[in-house]
């Protein structure tokens, strides 16, 4: 058993990772595939976790992203922490799933996601309404199974 | 040490509430957070101090190409250094027998503008710096440069690479500043077509590499190859600087407007690094003000308007001061009137308005220029060697 000091360590370092990999610069057509990998530790954390991830962490994650691109602060932190509280209320009832409908739950918080991203971003003016821009939710729905199982075998878990 | 009796321990609901409690708190700190970003700009300070948080992610992040670069330029051959050394002399000497002239031309154009002495360069300051990131993704078009508020950088701050403009700063940290680049869609300069002075806006099309003149009127004299420059207007850029080449003039004979489209002139996705650039202050060609930012850009900059008259020929070679004091789309509307104003001589078609060219900058400098015969020569904007009555 792991303290919670040592899970917040683990949780911020796999957060740092994901952030850099999400601000990592790609050539165009392979930005639009990248999945939004700090939404998708977010949502490990909130899942496995609920404790010492969850809303918070959501928050504190949107609060990075928006400093690196977000036209307005606040924003992702109201998407992630959004994504978040959902994950932490039915984290037994996706836990319990398997893999391949994990990725589809996946799949459509990632959608729902990017829908409120989106609507601030409409709301404070700075639409982007280019359609490539759902793209990363299906990369990121297909990159879970693998991605959770990393993040499992970092908690210490055999995956 | 085990989980038992921290807070790992204790019940979901035990720690800071529950979670629909929790995300309440900080949903609304968000919103709260949005809301004092976007309306009041109170959170400068804030988002100075995350910016500064994040400036060794970003390092981390750019280190690899970075390395990469040093690696290679490093195990460059003799030859290709001898080869570059070489191309670089004469490049530079091309640029010394044009310089050679510059002197004399500058201090030719003030006597003709009716300025006592030549001035000096509007550019005051350089600071060349170096991209960190750069971000085309989606349609949102910014840089990241390693120079911010510590070397004296600010927001607005006009932003060019060896050929042409690139953009302008919009949110400056203390060793970083981002840079919205003029394809942004977000981003509309001030243009005039250096061909015939008309002037327009330009707005970023987002597709990295062009622009679009969204408010020319269809009978506007523009054609394929036109230079795009800096009209100076909008408090930010100052005039001259070279900014896209039209690539392509559609006219549809049920649209009122014409659909231009040009392409920019800096190779953002080769340079590695920019240049910031300060102006000298109370300079005619120069912008607004370094303060001019904001509202206070978008509403017209009242210290624009003292530097309007040099000593004679009034209105002439400033004829932009009536619309420098306008908001940005306003340009656009000002800058539509001139073919019309010029439509009355007895040459009408598309090709009409180029002998208007010296004040067709300005409805009111062509009437004040066609007005009194004989009274003055045109603006000295007009290039001497341009026909002024054109080939029948």
């Amino acid at each position: 058993m792991v303290t919670v000091g040592q899970m917040r360590f683990r949780i911020t370092l796999t957060a740092l990772v994901a952030l850099i990999l999400t601000v990592l610069p790609l050539p165009v057509w392979l930005d639009a595939l990248r999945p939004a990998f700090l939404v998708l530790t977010v949502l490990y954390w909130s899942i496995n976790t609920p404790r010492a991830g969850g809303i918070g962490l959501g928050f504190a994650c949107g609060l990075m992203l928006d400093v690196f691109q977000g036209p307005v602060l606040g924003e992702h932190a109201l998407a992630l922490s959004i994504v978040a509280y959902i994950a932490v209320r039915e984290h037994q009832r996706i836990r319990s799933k398997p893999a391949f409908q994990q990725s589809l739950l996946v799949f459509a918080a990632l959608v729902f996601y990017e829908f409120v991203v989106f609507a601030i971003d409409g709301w404070t003016g700075h639409p982007v309404t280019s359609p490539l821009r759902w793209l990363h939710c299906l990369t990121g729905a297909i990159i879970w199974p693998p991605a959770a199982a990393i993040l499992s075998y970092s908690e210490g878990r055999p995956a | 040490m085990t989980a038992f009796g921290t807070a790992a321990g204790r019940p979901l609901q035990g720690r800071g509430g529950s979670p629909g409690f929790r995300f309440t708190v900080y949903a609304a700190l968000a919103v709260v957070i949005m809301y004092l970003d976007q309306r009041a700009h109170y959170l400068e300070p804030a988002r100075y101090a995350l910016q500064s948080a994040a400036y060794p992610i970003q390092l981390a992040v750019n280190s690899p190409p970075t390395a990469w670069r040093w690696l290679r330029e490093s195990f460059q051959s003799r030859e290709s250094l001898r080869a570059e050394n070489e191309r670089l002399r004469a490049h530079q000497r091309d640029l010394e027998l044009l310089a050679m002239r510059y002197a004399a031309l500058a201090h030719e154009n003030g006597e003709l503008r009716g300025l006592r002495e030549a001035l000096p360069p509007v550019a005051e300051r350089w600071l060349p710096a170096e991209i960190i990131n750069i971000q085309l993704s989606g349609l949102r078009q910014r840089l990241l440069i390693d120079r911010g508020a510590s070397n004296g950088v600010f927001k607005g701050q006009a932003v060019l690479d060896d050929r042409a403009l690139i953009g302008q700063t919009t949110h400056v940290g203390p060793w970083s500043a981002e840079v919205i680049l003029i394809t942004d869609p977000e981003h509309a300069v001030p243009v005039r077509i250096e061909r015939t002075g008309l002037r327009t806006i330009a707005v970023g099309a987002g597709d990295g590499s062009s622009l679009a003149l969204p408010y020319l009127p269809a009978n506007a004299d523009v054609r394929g190859g036109d230079l795009l420059l800096t009209s100076g207007l909008g408090g930010v850029f100052p005039e001259g600087y070279p900014v896209a080449r039209v690539s392509e003039v559609h006219r549809d004979a049920v649209q009122p407007l014409a659909q231009v489209r040009a392409a920019v002139l800096s190779h953002i996705d080769s340079d590695t690094e920019v240049m910031l650039v300060w102006f000298r202050e109370g300079h005619p060609a120069a912008p607004a003000s370094t303060a001019a930012s904001g509202a206070d850009a978008r509403s017209g900059n009242p210290a624009m308007q003292p530097l309007a008259a040099p000593p004679r020929p009034a209105a002439a070679p400033r004829p932009d001061t009536a619309v420098a004091a306008a908001s940005p789309p306003a340009p656009a509307r000002a800058a539509a009137p001139p073919p019309r104003a010029a439509a009355p001589k007895p040459r009408a078609g598309p090709q009409a308005p180029v002998p208007a060219a010296p004040g067709g900058e300005n409805p009111a400098a062509v009437i004040e220029a066609a007005a009194p015969p004989g009274d003055s020569p045109p603006p000295a904007d007009t290039p001497a060697d341009q026909p002024q009555v054109p080939p029948r």
